[in-house]
This record gives C-alpha cells, structure tokens and sequence, in this order.
C-alpha cells in the first residue's frame, strides 16, 4: 500500500484491510488477558470483604459471593483483634497518617530548599555534597538498623511514631534532594542572576522566583514520598511495636500468625484499607506518579 | 556583583555564606547517615557483638562464618534465582506491555493505570493478597477442586523446589508496569524515520520492533534492569508477607537473614556481617552502572568541553 509512506508511523496500518483487523484484535485480546491478570488480585479480595466467613473457609477466596454484607468492614476497621488489642485497624491506620504526613512534608520542604542550593547557589564541592546525600537513595536500610536502634533509644524516641518520622525524614532527604535539585537545573541562571542584581536575597529569590516554578515537582515528591512511607514495613517493625506499629506491620501481625481462628473476611477488609491511600493517591495522581518513578529510579 | 554594603562583618559573612549554612542540617544528617551508620554497622560486623553491641575489635570471623552457614548461602542462592528470573520476567511482560500500547489503542490511559497500578500497593498487601490466591487451603487449589476437578494439584507456595518461583511471580506482577512505563516511553521516543525507513523496506511489525525500534533504546532497558536488581537485593516485606522465607529455607533472601540474626538469633555481629554484604552486592550493580554513565555522559558532552 503506497499510501501508508505518507502516514505516520503506525505498525497496524500496513498489509491488507483483514490483516489490519486481526492483528488489532490480537492486540486487544492480550491486553484484556492481561489487564484481567492484573485486576485479579483486587477484585479477588475485594469480593472476600463481602462474603460469610464459613463460605470463605469452605470454598476459598475464589469463589462467587453469596450473601453478600458490609459488616466486615466495620468489624476491620473498629472491633478486629490485633495482637491482643480488639480496635480494628483504625490505630494502625492513624498511625501511619501520623507517620506519613508529617514525613512527607519536612522531607519535602528540605527537599525544595536543599536542592534550590544545590543548583542555583553552588559553591566548590557543592556536587561532593549532592552526590553524598543522594548516596542515601541507594543504602540498603540493614546497614542502618542497629545505628538508628541506638539513636532512636538515646533521644527518647524508641517506639513512637516521632522516631518512625525522624527515620523517615532522614532518608527521605536524599530522594527529595536528588528530585528537587535535577527539576531546578532547568531554571535559567539568568533569571537568578537578574533578581540577585536587583538586590534580591537568598530566601526572597527562593520565595519569589523558585517556589512559585516548584509545584510540579512538589507533587512528585510528595507522592513519593508519602506512598513509600505509608508502604514502609521494616523501620515499622524494627522501632515500634504494639499499638505504635503502621499499618503494614499491623497486617503481617494478624495475617502472619498460624495459629487461631482467621478471619478471612475482616482481614480482606483490613487488607484494602491498607492499599487504600497510596492507591487513591495513585488513581488521582497518576501521571505525577509515574514522572517521579521515571525521574527518581533512572537518575 | 555589587551587593549593597551590609552592616558589619559577621553579619556580611552570614550573607555571603547562606546557602551554606542552611544546608548544613542536612549535610550532617546526611553524613551521618550514609557514612557513621555504614562505618558502624561495619565495626559491628568485626566486633565482638553477640545480643548486645560491643565493640571490641575481633576481626573477619563473622564473615567467614557468615559465608559457612547454609542458611546464607541458600539465601544468596535464592536471591540469585529470584533476581535473575524477575529482572528477566519483568522486562519481558513489560516489553511487551509496552508495545501493545504502543499501537496506538484505544483508552490508553486506562490501559496504563491498569498496569501499574500494583506499584502504588505496599510490598505486605500484594504478598498477603497473593499467598491467599497461592495457598492450597484458600486459593487456586480450593477453587479447582470446587468446581469438580477432586485431583487438582497447585501447591507450588508449600513445594520446597516451587516456592521461590511463587515469590518470582508475584514479584512480576508487582513491577512489570514499572518496566513497561519506562520503555513505553523509550518507545514515544524513537525517531519516526527510521521506524518509516524499515517499513518501506518491507519489514514486519514484529521485525521492525525486534530490529530497529528495541535496540535503539537499549539504555533504557539496562536502566530498568538496575533499578530491578536493586529491588530484588532489598527485597524483604514482600517475602516476609507471601511465604516467611519458607517452606523451610526455600524462599529466605538476604535481607530476612539479616533480620534474624540481629533481632531473633541475637548474632549481631554476623548480622551486621551480613547486612554489608548487601550493600556490596548493590555496590556490584550499581558502582558500575554509574560509572558507565558518567563515562557515556563525558562522551557525549565531548564536544563543549
């Protein structure tokens, strides 16, 4: 077909007109195979927060719902026995919003105004320094648990959701830094250049000049962040336990244990309501979401 | 620069030195962090540290010892089979994911959320999701026998020799979206001329996207494969919530030992031990990938200087 030369590039719109259609419908029929690969799982435990509990032990998790009722859900989240205490996992929950909205936005913050420093005031070894914080990105988190064990104990933050957010900020810096810093290069120098002649100063230029270009990058740490420290599961488990602990160290307590009676419903629920946040953060900021994977993981 | 004269030398100093100063919270945190934590946790590793830390100085026993325990090696093993089969795995279904949406289908957008949206779901919640579908007492087993086939067998979570791959799967599922969102994008990136080139050549789709589309963005397929491996050397919650490094040793990684012997086994010295070998295999993946790039960045900035 001549014409095709004259189109854009679109792989599908060569060969014959019947080619053309099956080879569009092979397209979609894998990605309905696997979209529904991917949606299983969800839709899966999603069912199971309605079903009967003798139906789940008889039948399994997959299994078409019968009798369907919401009572699980209200069980899961105000009157499930968690390690001996019977309040559901509405504390977890709150203990990792405690955790991870004060987390999110120090490390944010320091994130804006240390990567404005690091590109726009450079000074010598100003790239030294960026590179040793950005170092933090990559250590593995074993190397730091006895030490932050000690610190935390020293200071008089073992067990509390203060030392969880001290952890979290802390590391946390680097990936805020590294994504701050690499969106400020692309500001013009001159545009520093020209407020500095003006007289302007360091926190004014940053006030006027660089907070007010910084939103998008501002979402993609803060969604970043916040989702990688709700998901957060060894600090969790290491410095806090009991009533202190985050949700995902509340999950693996009641999904981990052998013994007893489970209660596949009520976990289910619990389980979704720990997917929740990070999930409907995901769904509303998704493309902000995917900037920051491609920026922080690449770089 | 003619900045007006500001009152006295202190003050002019704190002025001209700012920037500076206020980084400087975060240089020490920083420091701390990535150097004292590692100089320390490595002390620990040659020390004397039994329940509690203690550091007297005893040399390299623990990593002799460390390297002797089964348990280790068959962790480092595992780590080996899973890293290898998951980077691989990822890449594939991510490869392909891309390419399917790369043919300009409809709902793209819908398409894409689909598939990554894994990603944004916690490491516990997807291996407690997943080991309830894996386990013969509540999943695919139950559910095969249920609807009549009595012999159906799918107990691969609770089979010394299968577990691992359970862990693979799941691990794939989790982040080949990743893959296939930063190859898509690779793909977006392609000079149309040269994929117009082969097409007048008579090339196949297939052929057109093995031959010159993929190879062109071959960068981005060793930067997703980094980035992988680095996940699969820190995996941890996701094991911890699927199988428990069991059954038996059969899906332990390094980062569970890790766990034990300093928090369980009280072997804080050979768990330290082994938490620096952690940080030297990440080391062996990711030292030289950076400095692969710097050297590709320098040959490219050839030109300016």
């Amino acid at each position: 077909m001549a014409e095709t030369t004259h189109a854009d590039f679109d792989a599908l719109s060569t060969g014959s007109l019947r080619r053309r259609i099956t080879a569009k419908a092979i397209v979609y029929a894998l990605l309905t195979v696997f979209a529904l690969f991917y949606l299983m799982p969800i839709v899966i435990i999603l069912a199971n927060t309605l079903r009967p509990l003798d139906d789940i032990v008889r039948t399994g998790f997959i299994a078409w719902p019968a009798d369907p009722s919401l009572s699980h859900w209200a069980e899961a989240w105000s009157t499930f026995c968690i390690g001996g205490t019977c309040e559901g996992v509405s504390r977890y929950f709150k203990n990792s919003l405690a955790m991870a909205i004060p987390a999110t936005i120090i490390s944010t913050m320091l994130g804006l105004i240390n990567g404005y420093i690091l590109s726009k005031w450079r000074f010598r070894g100003a790239d030294l320094l960026f590179g040793l914080i950005t170092l933090g990105v990559f250590l593995p988190p074993q190397m730091t648990l006895l030490p932050w064990a000690w610190v935390l104990g020293n200071v008089g933050l073992s067990n509390t959701i203060s030392g969880l957010i001290l952890v979290h900020v802390v590391q946390g810096v680097s990936f805020t830094t590294l994504f701050c810093r690499n969106y400020f290069l692309a500001i013009p120098d001159d545009l520093i250049k020209a407020a500095r002649i003006d007289g302007a100063g360091f926190w004014r230029i940053f006030r006027r000049i660089v907070l007010p270009l910084s939103p998008p990058i501002v979402i993609v740490a803060v969604i970043w962040q916040f989702t990688g420290i709700w998901n957060e599961f060894l600090f969790g488990t290491i410095f806090t336990s009991g009533d202190k602990q985050p949700i995902t160290a509340a999950i693996v307590a009641f999904s981990g244990s052998g013994t007893g009676e489970r209660h596949y419903n009520v976990e289910a629920a619990a389980v979704i309501m720990a997917a929740l946040p990070p999930l409907f953060i995901y769904l509303v900021g998704g493309k902000y979401f995917v900037r920051g994977l491609t920026s922080g993981a690449v770089k | 620069m003619s900045l007006p004269a500001s009152s006295g030398g202190l003050g002019r100093w704190l002025g001209d030195h700012i920037a500076q100063i206020v980084l400087i919270p975060t240089l020490l945190a920083s420091f701390a962090y990535v150097v004292l934590f590692s100089v320390w946790t490595f002390w620990l590793s040659v020390s004397t540290s039994t329940m509690l830390p203690d550091p007297t100085f005893s040399g390299f026993g623990e990593y002799a010892a460390l390297w002797q325990s089964k348990r280790w090696t068959v962790s480092f093993s595992n780590l080996f089979v899973f890293g290898t089969f998951y980077v691989i795995g990822a890449m594939v279904v991510g490869t392909l994911l891309a390419i399917l949406i790369d043919q300009r289908v409809k709902f793209e957008a819908v398409w894409r959320t689909i598939f990554l949206y894994p990603l944004a779901i916690s490491f516990i919640v997807t291996g407690t999701v997943w080991r309830w579908i894996f386990h013969p007492q509540t999943g695919v087993e139950l559910a095969l026998h249920d609807m009549g086939w009595i012999s159906a067998q799918f107990d691969w979570i609770t089979d010394r020799d299968l577990a691992l791959y359970v862990v693979v799967i799941t691990a794939i599922w989790h982040a080949s979206g990743f893959a296939m969102a930063l190859i898509l994008a690779g793909l977006r990136s392609v000079d149309g001329d040269i994929v117009k080139a082969a097409q007048i050549d008579g090339a196949s789709v297939p052929r057109t996207y093995a031959r010159v589309i993929l190879p062109t963005i071959w960068p981005i397929f060793l930067a997703v494969a980094v980035v992988l491996l680095q996940f699969a050397i820190k995996t941890y919650d996701l094991v911890v919530a699927l199988t428990q490094g069991g059954p038996g040793v059969a899906t332990t990684v390094p980062a569970i030992v890790v766990f034990d012997l300093m928090f369980e086994r009280g072997q804080i010295a050979q768990g330290s031990a082994a938490a620096v070998m952690i940080l030297v295999a990440l080391g062996i993946v990711l030292i030289p990938y950076a400095l692969y790039m710097r050297w590709r960045k320098r040959q490219e900035g050839g030109d300016h200087g």
